[in-house]
């Protein structure tokens, strides 16, 4: 396919138009990706992902810079949340990271979440295995720090970032069962604001309290970072090339984090696929509606109208 | 039309205009249509604001102007995207203009073009009737 080689020789606007036609869910955009997967696995990921207003685009602006310097190449994906009832979205993390845009070494993507079916999780992989396979040294993905989808898009990453900011105690509590759990770094961004030795302490005390993650031998270090002042970033970078020459020395570790990696993208394509082929079916054949209709009257329950769709469908063919 | 297409907007700011109240209620009325809207922010070079077009595959630029430099920020834009081989992305803009730029910048390129006091729906309406997302 010719789009396969304009992909490969890092082609702006065709990659541009592909991540454009797997967000809109384009047939032809999955025939591309399969003829791609053989390209990948060369990009190094790193997953950003915290609260709101943390420093995110920020810290990845200053990242993006540092690699430069070091004559890296560099793909940065920004997710932002889709409005739930509008389906629309603003997504504004290009605003901190304009000063790249003619860099022809850079290549900044927005993405919205979409919602639906999982949606953000497969199209943002299948986004990173674009970047991936156009030739880029590093791959960043930025993501909301809200909830089970960026433990999803953890799972994509090499290393994954965790950004704070001082006097979060509580907001750290919330995290504390999802998200923080599988951080490979920590930053506490904004590291001039007051109580930043508290907020080093509490995550301190939580990492050392996670044992699971001693038994690979990675202990998430603390790092304390001022993204728009550029302080603290080359510590960073130092700590994220750390992280991969770890990742690369342990062989047990590596291969099941690649076991692990494909495992998940496989089994969330599967949920998707399935989702996708039966809510394009009930919803056309008005089905949908009707047993909503008949959940609210009490005349089925969810469960068995839950079986009945999805037994019907498996039935007949998967197309 | 594939009825999963969204339309992508990228809403931007070129020159050395600091007023961009007007362009962030824009973004927002286009968010509420459904539209998917890269917000590239202040101060922006026509040629970032056409690189970043290109990299978010946009349908549409709305360029918002209230410093004056419109005619030559808005036509350069649109001259960028030829060099680009990117004209089939389209280009208004909103803002405060001469009575008498009006045509030229639609002459320039330059597909619509509004001024203070035009309602938001009127806007939002303009682009789901003139912009096809996705191209073709």
């Amino acid at each position: 396919m010719e789009i396969v080689q304009k992909i490969k020789t890092g082609d702006i606007r065709a990659v541009a138009r592909l991540i454009r036609d797997i967000d809109d869910n384009i047939p032809e955009a999955r025939e591309v990706l399969k003829e791609l997967y053989s390209a990948t696995g060369n990009a190094y990921v790193i997953g950003v992902t915290g609260a709101p207003g943390v420093g995110k685009s920020t810290l990845v602006d200053q990242m993006v810079s540092h690699l430069r310097k070091s004559g890296k190449t560099v793909g940065v994906l920004a997710v932002d949340p889709t409005s739930p009832f509008s389906g629309g979205a603003i997504l504004g993390d290009r605003v901190r990271m304009q000063r790249h845009s003619m860099d022809e070494g850079v290549f900044i993507r927005s993405m919205a979440t979409r919602g639906a079916f999982g949606g953000l999780t497969q199209s943002t992989r299948s986004a990173i295995d674009v970047l991936d396979a156009m030739g880029k040294d590093y791959v960043i993905v930025e993501t909301v720090g809200v909830g089970q989808d960026e433990v999803d898009i953890v799972r994509s990453s090499d290393t994954t970032l965790i950004v704070l900011v001082p006097g979060m105690g509580d907001d750290v509590q919330a995290l504390k069962a999802g998200i923080l759990e599988v951080g490979d770094i920590f930053v506490i961004n904004k590291s001039d604001r007051e109580g930043v030795d508290k907020t080093v302490g509490d995550i301190r005390l939580m990492i050392e309290m996670g044992e699971k993650r001693y038994k690979d031998g990675w202990r998430p270090p603390i790092l304390t970072t001022q993204a728009a002042f550029d302080k603290g970033i080359r510590e960073l970078l130092d700590e994220i090339e750390k992280h991969r020459l770890h990742l690369l020395s342990n062989k047990t570790m590596l291969s099941k984090l690649r076991y692990e990696k494909a495992k998940s993208d496989l089994s969330e394509m599967i949920k998707d696929k399935i989702a996708k082929e039966i809510f394009i079916d009930i919803t056309s054949s008005g089905e949908f509606e009707e047993a909503i209709k008949s959940i609210i009257d009490k005349k089925i329950d969810p469960y068995t109208a839950c079986d009945k769709i999805v037994s019907a469908k498996l039935k007949s063919n998967i197309r | 039309m594939n009825k999963e297409r969204r339309v992508r907007v990228l809403v931007a700011k070129p020159g050395l205009d600091g007023h961009d109240r007007g362009a962030r209620i824009i973004a927002r009325a286009y968010r509420d249509a459904g539209f998917e809207v890269v917000y590239s922010g202040l101060h922006q070079t026509p040629e970032e604001v056409v690189q970043a077009a290109i990299q978010e595959d946009v349908d549409m630029i709305g360029l918002s102007s209230l410093a004056g430099a419109h005619m030559y920020l808005f036509p350069r834009v649109v001259e960028l995207l030829k060099e680009k081989n990117a004209d089939d992305i389209v280009v208004c803009g909103g803002g405060i203009f001469p009575e008498e730029d009006i045509p030229k910048l639609k002459n320039a390129g330059i597909k619509e073009v509004f001024t203070p006091g035009t309602p938001l729906t009127e806007i939002v309406n303009w682009v789901k009737e003139n912009v096809n997302p996705g191209g073709v």
